[in-house]
């Protein structure tokens, strides 16, 4: 299992998308694949926007499917993180990907 | 190309303002002030700056008539002379900016984002829930300028607080290519207001036609500024090309719902305006009303839900009684 520490790349505030691509395209995807699990700890961070998780996330549910959810861990989310990573997955399967 | 900045300038009341302003191509910006007394929302300081910015660019000139209002000072302390190259012969000693204002800021690329952002925070003196929605909106505001205005300038930021009313008041302008041509990419506005429209409705983003977006764009930014000032009851608005969209005050017998579509909120909005070559936002946030953060996220959360059952209601095949 793979641990990405989100603090390490964005400081206590994750908002910069440039670097939710990085993550995304050199770290997630490369790794996931079919059976990978992955997690994505934001142990620091105080607070993310919207769009920092999307670009993070949403994606990875494009290209692997929802249940490419049960192989993500989200550890150390704040209450807000934790309810912005529910609504971006939220409105990715409203949107059927 | 003229604007004036009269006696006081707030949300509320920014629409003569606006109209006031003479956009007719010229060779000179004449900027001039109110003589007695000039309060101004610091979204009109981000204004003149953007424009200011955009004709020294083009190698025109500046002309600004030489305050003579007893808050002149208030310009100098700004930074507005500054930022466009103009000597003011105001002398000031510098009070400490902190907990107060946010001088005028010019952030071109992420990095001065990114160093702006963690500079800014203590600066607001705040307790951490009131520093996230409004750390929250300027990130926003200025990566959307990054994305999708092409503006030379980057994006010119402003922030004052405001402690008879203990309201943070923020102005985020831009000289890019505007709202209207920015989502045309995808979409076939006719007018500048139709495109404002669209740009506050979750899950339409100029960077494709598909309903959620992309993989960098939901759609989603101003949706939640909008509804992070509706849920606080406060003012935001937009303008861009002719059109102007204000958010008035959600009023307080009345409870707050989210809905997509911004012209069912407590609004104005017109596409009569002086053409604003860009985008600019002002938004205030009331710190005493302040809702939660996590409390307008369940809000969005709910809102989200809904339109999924709504969505499948939709798709039900419903019995034909004749």
């Amino acid at each position: 299992m793979k641990e990405i520490r989100i603090f390490d790349k964005t400081g206590a505030f994750a908002g910069n998308k440039d670097i939710a691509r990085d993550i995304r395209l050199n770290e997630i995807l490369k790794y996931i694949g079919d059976e990978n699990k992955i997690v994505l700890d934001f142990s620091g961070v105080e607070s993310a926007t919207q769009s920092f998780i999307h670009a993070l996330i949403s994606d990875v549910i494009r290209q692997r499917g929802i249940n490419v959810l049960e192989r993500i861990y989200f550890k150390n989310c704040s209450i807000t993180i934790q309810k912005i990573i529910s609504i971006v997955t939220e409105y990715m399967q409203e949107s059927n990907y | 190309m003229r604007i004036h900045l009269p006696n006081s300038v707030w949300l509320g009341n920014i629409d003569p303002f606006l109209r006031a302003f003479d956009v007719l191509e010229t060779d000179v910006l004449e900027i001039s002030s109110h003589q007695k007394w000039v309060s101004v929302h610091p979204v009109v300081l981000s204004m003149v700056c953007a424009i200011g910015l955009k004709m020294r660019r083009e190698g025109k000139e500046i002309k600004f008539y030489k305050p003579t209002a007893i808050s002149k000072h208030y310009f100098e302390r700004m930074g507005l002379f500054k930022i466009l190259g103009l000597e003011s012969e105001i002398k000031i000693r510098e009070h400490e900016s902190a907990g107060r204002f946010v001088t005028i800021q010019v952030i071109k690329d992420s990095k001065q984002l990114d160093r702006f952002i963690t500079e800014m925070v203590p600066l607001l003196h705040s307790e951490p829930k009131k520093v996230e929605p409004i750390r929250y909106i300027i990130f926003e505001l200025v990566r959307n300028v990054f994305e999708h205005a092409n503006s030379d300038d980057g994006a010119i930021v402003c922030a004052q607080y405001y402690k008879k009313s203990n309201t943070i008041r923020i102005g985020v302008a831009d000289c890019g290519i505007g709202v209207k041509k920015s989502i045309s990419q995808s979409y076939s506005p006719k007018t500048d207001i139709e495109a404002i429209l669209l740009a506050l409705t979750p899950g339409i983003t100029g960077t494709t036609t598909k309903i959620g977006g992309t993989e960098s764009n939901a759609g989603a930014g101003l949706f939640f500024i909008k509804s992070l000032a509706k849920v606080d009851r406060d003012f935001f608005m937009i303008y861009s090309g002719e059109g102007m969209y204000k958010l008035l005050k959600n009023p307080k017998h009345k409870g707050v719902r989210l809905v997509a579509d911004p012209i069912k909120d407590h609004a104005s909005y017109n596409n009569n305006y002086p053409d604003w070559s860009g985008t600019v936002v002002g938004i205030d946030l009331c710190l005493d009303e302040h809702a939660d953060f996590n409390a307008l996220l369940d809000l969005i959360r709910d809102f989200y839900q809904k339109a999924r059952k709504q969505k499948i209601k939709e798709k039900y095949k419903h019995p034909r009684f004749v």
